[in-house]
């Protein structure tokens, strides 16, 4: 995993409640292999017709939203399938933070393991940002990790949440088996004694 | 049996926390805990874990808690690997097994009679357990705990970790309890419960809680009904979802393949009692439902939580609502094909599909084929059941007669129609009465239609060719329920 620790880049807004994974990346592109690049599945079916052609309603395809690295989203973006596909898409294609109200659970730890930093702010900010960024000209996000501040087009200053633990591991870039692995004693032990009294689940 | 096992928190403790307290590792103040992993099962879509853990020369830790079955890419017209739809769908297959015999993990293969749905599979061997902590790289993994399981679904990089650990670091959700009281109404099923409560609570309406789903209608169901409830718990945004353990749980699990044989069978049974949540105990978000004001469910919409009862009529943009809701309700109705006030039971459908996660189960199908029974569809239609244990125990009592003279097609075992990963699919337009899990734009196919019902409520669309009420085939006979 990249290092992320400080980005200002061009936000586009994104809207709907519960844009789910299936729309983020379509099921029919999960067989690729990771090295290939996911970049060109991210949101294929929003983005394009069926005969290939580029649809001029969807932001991404609008400019200047097309070179956004920042998307700011509403409620329970990335809820359904936990297919981390949808975050190999996101990041491959450029996108290197997400804000919104609330993100789906499994997507949003997806997104930590990828280094892809999922900002939650209230929603009335997030709101009120889509629309901001819609009208312009100001378009443009910081999103500091290390003081964990979030700096708005408009001048606003937010407090960026998130564990510690997980800030942390994307600032350093850790790898988290091998963090994990430098606990093995430890789970040994637990292993050793849990096992024993469940002498059921290993049979 | 240690001393933690009554502990002196049990009166107030939920059964979520009690079964996560077992299972911290490492604590910390803070942020996420190390969690103990009892089992991880895996389907094709695991090639990518895979691939990170060979690229970094790890192994699998305990390949005795790992259990792999093939279900989202699987063939359902035949059980060959030259069944499958396409050679990229096939080398999905036999990627799959590689890893499986690389990892030295149990594969109950294609043409294995323990084949299926990873969730129809784990609660079928046994495999699923009260009191473990069970997860495996696809969102409805919270099926699982209805059999008083912490089970939840993780990506691909929590599962390499999980295979090379036995542990996630996991922050503790919070808890919610939704009691399900009263008694269900004839034609009512546990999909109907579950579309309901999705519909009254939204499809965020769940975020970071753990769901414990309580009640007489809930002490009153078998396991399998209390697994198509859980089993949408993700489609609340809940991190998992579960019911308590109880004789129903005990019966159901004794004598399966991988359940507590008899030596460990009492031992097993008197700690699982101890799991139930205590009388006291306390949650972040409590929900009450009365399961005997539930009917039977449709959906009109892009997401679960567009669900209405069959007697209701298709909703337009609500002028009170924000502009944003109502533009997401009329590209909703634009995607469906729909207009608004239409009565749902004139909504015309070309196809039925039986199957999934969800409702693919003896019972289920058991349900459709007595609303079938000596009946014909009037639309394609098809059964995909949940698994190879499943078909063979329907044929077993004559179910797959009955499908096949109603005109439905009878396949082999997987995901299918519900994930449309393996070249079964629903036409660009075509809308299909299913008893899936998810009515997402483009889920069954690109720009396919879905409605989500029971099976009961799909087998009746099959026969009229239109969204229909169930109870309309109840009465002159008396196998329907």
């Amino acid at each position: 995993m990249d290092a992320f620790i400080r980005e200002t880049a061009l936000a586009a807004p994104f809207e709907g409640s519960n844009v789910d994974t299936d729309q983020i990346i379509p099921a029919r592109f999960l067989k690729v292999d990771r090295t290939v690049g996911y970049g060109s599945f991210l949101f294929h079916d929003l983005k394009f017709e069926s005969d290939g052609t580029e649809r001029p309603d969807f932001v991404l395809n609008q400019q200047p939203f097309r070179h956004a690295r920042i998307l700011v989203t509403d409620e329970n973006f990335g809820c359904g399938s936990s297919r981390e596909g949808a975050v190999y898409a996101l990041s491959d294609y450029g996108i290197k933070a997400l804000i919104g109200p609330s993100f789906g659970d499994i997507f949003y730890n997806n997104c930590l393991k990828n280094g892809l930093i999922p900002v939650r702010l209230p929603h009335d900010v997030v709101a009120g940002l889509r629309e901001d960024l819609l009208r312009g000209p100001d378009r443009e996000i910081s999103i500091d990790l290390d003081s964990q501040v979030v700096t708005l087009p408009d001048g606003t200053l937010h407090n960026l949440e998130i564990d510690p633990f997980w800030r942390e591991c994307i600032m350093k870039g850790v790898d988290e088996v091998e963090l994990t692995l430098g606990y093995l004693p430890e789970i040994e032990s637990f292993e050793a004694r849990y096992l024993d009294e469940m002498k059921w689940i290993n049979r | 049996m240690t001393d933690h096992m009554g502990d002196a928190g049990s009166r107030t403790k939920a059964m979520f926390d009690k079964i996560w307290d077992r299972h911290v590792v490492v604590a910390r103040a803070q942020g996420p805990s190390l969690i103990y992993i009892d089992r991880d099962i895996i389907h094709e879509g695991s090639f990518h874990a895979f691939a990170d853990m060979k690229r970094r020369g790890l192994t699998v830790r305990k390949p005795k808690q790992m259990f792999g079955t093939p279900d989202h890419y699987v063939p359902t017209t035949g059980r060959m690997i030259g069944d499958a739809a396409t050679p990229e769908i096939a080398r999905m297959i036999s990627q799959f097994d590689e890893n499986m015999s690389w990892g030295g993990i149990r594969n109950f293969g294609l043409r294995d009679p323990r084949q299926g749905i990873v969730h129809v599979v784990g609660p079928e061997q046994g495999i699923t357990l009260p009191g473990l902590t069970l997860v495996c790289s696809d969102s409805h993994t919270s099926t699982h705990g209805a059999l008083g399981a912490i089970a939840f679904g993780i990506g691909q990089s929590e599962n390499a970790h999980v295979m090379a650990t036995q542990t996630l670091w996991q922050a503790r959700p919070k808890t919610m309890r939704i009691t399900i009281d009263g008694r269900l109404a004839r034609g009512v099923h546990a999909k109907d419960v579950i579309l309901a409560i999705i519909g009254k609570i939204g499809a965020a309406g769940a975020g970071g809680h753990a769901i414990e789903y309580a009640g007489a209608v809930v002490r009153a169901m078998s396991i399998e009904e209390r697994l198509t409830i859980c089993n949408m718990s993700i489609e609340a945004a809940a991190r998992c979802g579960m019911v308590a353990p109880d004789d129903t749980t005990f019966a159901y699990l004794h004598g399966r393949p991988f359940a507590p044989n008899e030596q460990d069978w009492d031992a097993a049974v008197s700690y699982w009692r101890t799991l139930p949540s205590g009388d006291d105990a306390r949650f972040d978000s409590e929900v009450s439902i009365d399961g005997s004001a539930i009917e039977p469910m449709v959906t009109w919409g892009t997401s679960p939580e567009d669900a209405l009862p069959i007697s209701g009529h298709v909703p337009g943009p609500d002028p009170k609502a924000d502009l944003q809701r109502q533009d997401a309700v009329a590209r909703a109705l634009r995607y469906m094909g729909l207009e608004a006030g239409t009565a749902l039971t004139d909504i015309a459908i070309d196809r039925v599909f039986i199957g999934s996660c969800t409702n693919s189960r003896l019972e289920d199908l058991r349900s459709a084929a007595a609303v079938l029974d000596g009946r014909r569809a009037v639309v394609p239609a098809m059964v995909v059941p949940g698994s190879t244990g499943v078909k063979l125990a329907a044929e077993a009592e004559g179910l797959d007669a009955i499908f096949r003279n109603a005109g439905f097609e009878w396949r082999e075992s997987g995901c299918s129609m519900c994930a449309a990963m393996n070249g079964d699919f629903v036409r660009p337009q075509e809308r299909c009465a299913s008893t899936s899990n998810r009515n997402f734009v483009g889920r069954q196919g690109p720009n396919a239609r879905t409605h989500l019902m029971s099976p009961a409520m799909a087998a009746a669309a099959a026969l009229t060719g239109r969204l229909t009420d169930v109870r309309q085939f109840m009465g002159a006979r008396s196998g329907v329920q």
